[in-house]
């Protein structure tokens, strides 16, 4: 029957449409890592001391010329640990913006809606007005990020009969906002001249005074947190779809749920221990991530976290080269984010997607 | 003909708040039932019950004989399928995608679908002709391509059963009766469908058996010419009809109005 063979036609053309793209997909992730990579050796070039390409690769290579020259020290010590941080910090929000977008079915959530950020920084806001060491400010972020979700987590447990994800997101709110307000009566009592700018650089984000000993810390645990979301991948998926067809497609919906959040807020609790609070990223990257490859999550994450990677190297880049004074990536990241989000909500409903 | 789902003394709802009681129904290979009644009367808490969503508040639900309580949740999903009404994704998915997800009860927990999951969803693209929407956005096609693309991923879970709530509500004249024949054309291939639906005619159209719920309760039940009488369409919703015969052998339901 010709109706028969024109719809194995249509299916072979189908067929290699499909494949098509999932090559150029393939071919599109790599050449953003490659893109991202080059971004990060022409970020390590420039700064108040800049260091020539065959420098750069001398250091790299462990071929320099002279050992403990001047652009070793700044390289090592200094611009490599900032670089990595800011590639792993945009990385592991932009992964976690997606992650919480999907599940919570909400284009406009970002890796604060459950109030990681706010707790995140009224831990380390305790930590500074308490004058402990960096190390255990950090800590205390890492601490009070994952309390706050936690919290939430619980909160939202123990309401029933409504839909979970508004409970969750609601509570999260609730959360935030109330650990917004012990920051607030924190800066209120908090020293002047001494505590209170760190407390406000810290609360704009940055990546000012990273050490190598933080990225080294940091990388295991966004790793940890970002093994089950690849694993997970195709679930996050189905979870989209909201709990109730996740469930009668197969999913138990409340358990992955639970171990998805769990995951995400790791990374995005690691991550802010090192920069502090730095908005937009988890919010605007993962959708322009979404315009470029769709909703798969499989695609998505990586494509997300490869242009939150480059975006955040770009921001900090410009943050410690275009003034003498270090502007905060949150205010720059707001500057940028801000916009963008205004265009998307202006380019009507497709734009959420 | 095994009986492939049955409730039995079955109460659903909520703990504080009952919707219906004493529902005895079941639905053997190849039937399809189709559930009737008002608004508020409980069909779509008994699918979720059904579908082991909610839990039986009292009685049971058996699925090929196994109690439902006792499932899995992704045992259940290989028995019984649920198709939602048409909605609105929040998110783009290709069409594909959308029916590789009815595949997700036959994956393992970390896997992703594989190329005899992308065939069998190919396949069931297919048989409901839509098979040109494969790499169409979701979020883009009309409403009646939209239900198509959720029964396609019912068949994708190759389920003995599909469960439908509403499956013409909301779509076009053309695309209900689209719907409709697919319904019967799905039954006639062995599987069996349990829906529900506003309209009597509907239930003329494609089912062998016809539940009325209402108030939470099974008001009537049996084959559709005579469950659903003038009488009975009173009753319920309160509104004289006529029921007729076409020349063609089809029944017909028509309210008379102003009289």
């Amino acid at each position: 029957m010709s109706n028969t063979q024109e719809n194995d036609h249509r299916v072979d053309a189908q067929n290699k449409a499909m494949s098509t793209v999932r090559f150029s997909n393939a071919t599109f992730t790599i050449g953003l890592a490659a893109l991202v990579a080059a971004l990060a050796l022409g970020a390590s070039m420039i700064g108040a001391y800049p260091v020539s390409l065959s420098e750069l690769l001398g250091v790299l290579t462990g071929t320099a010329k002279e050992a403990g020259s001047t652009a070793e020290t700044v390289l090592l010590q200094v611009r490599l640990p900032r670089i990595t941080a800011a590639l792993v910090v945009g990385a592991a929000l932009a992964g976690a913006g997606a992650v919480y977008q999907g599940i919570f079915r909400n284009p406009l959530v970002s890796p604060d809606i459950l109030g990681v950020s706010t707790g995140a920084g009224l831990g380390a806001v305790l930590g500074i007005f308490l004058s402990l060491p960096l190390i255990i400010i950090q800590g205390f972020a890492f601490i009070g990020g994952l309390t706050t979700v936690g919290l939430v987590y619980l909160i939202a447990s123990r309401v029933h009969g409504r839909e979970p994800v508004l409970v969750l997101v609601l509570a999260g709110v609730v959360v935030g906002s109330l650990a917004g307000a012990m920051i607030s009566l924190m800066k209120v009592l908090a020293d002047p001249y001494d505590q209170l700018p760190a407390i406000t650089f810290w609360l704009l984000g940055s990546l000012a005074s990273t050490r190598p000993e933080d990225v080294l810390g940091v990388i295991p645990a966004v790793i940890v947190g970002l093994v089950p979301l690849v694993l997970l991948r195709w679930r996050i998926n189905v979870l989209s779809l909201g709990d109730e067809e996740a469930r009668a497609l197969g999913v138990e919906a409340g358990r992955v749920r639970l171990i998805v959040v769990a995951a995400a807020t790791l990374m995005t609790a690691s991550v802010v221990a090192i920069s502090g609070v730095i908005g937009w990223v988890g919010l605007v990257i993962p959708h322009i991530a979404r315009m470029i490859v769709g909703p798969n999550f499989d695609r998505l994450l990586p494509v997300a976290m490869l242009l939150g990677a480059g975006y955040l190297l770009l921001v900090d880049t410009l943050a410690r080269t275009m003034a003498q004074v270090e502007t905060p990536l949150g205010i720059l990241t707001a500057i940028l984010g801000a916009p963008f989000f205004l265009w998307l909500l202006a380019r009507g409903r497709q734009g959420w997607s | 003909m095994g009986t492939v789902i049955e409730t039995r003394n079955l109460g659903i709802g909520y703990p504080d708040h009952p919707v219906g009681r004493g529902i005895d129904l079941n639905v053997k290979q190849g039937q399809v039932l189709c559930l009737l009644g008002p608004n508020g009367g409980g069909k779509t808490t008994l699918f979720k019950t059904m579908l082991g969503l909610l839990s039986a508040q009292e009685g049971e639900v058996l699925l090929d004989g196994a109690l439902l309580a006792n499932l899995p949740r992704n045992e259940i999903a290989k028995r019984v399928a649920y198709v939602p009404q048409a909605h609105t994704a929040h998110f783009p998915y290709r069409v594909i995608d959308m029916v590789l997800m009815g595949r997700t009860a036959h994956l393992g927990t970390f896997a992703m679908p594989g190329p005899h999951d992308r065939a069998r969803a190919q396949e069931a693209l297919d048989m409901l002709g839509i098979a040109e929407l494969a790499h169409s956005e979701y979020t883009r096609i009309s409403g009646g391509q939209c239900q198509l693309a959720l029964i396609a991923r019912g068949l994708a879970q190759d389920a003995q059963t599909l469960v439908m709530d509403e499956p013409t509500a909301s779509l076009d004249f053309g695309n209900q009766v689209l719907v409709l024949e697919q319904v019967k054309a799905l039954s006639k291939s062995g599987l069996s469908i349990v829906l529900s639906t506003h309209d009597p005619d509907h239930a003329f159209a494609c089912a062998n058996k016809v539940a009325i719920l209402a108030d939470g309760r099974i008001a009537a039940h049996g084959p559709p010419a005579k469950t659903i009488t003038q009488k009975r369409l009173h009753d319920i919703y309160g509104v004289r009809v006529t029921i007729e015969k076409l020349p063609g052998g089809q029944t017909v339901c028509a309210p008379s109005f102003g009289r």
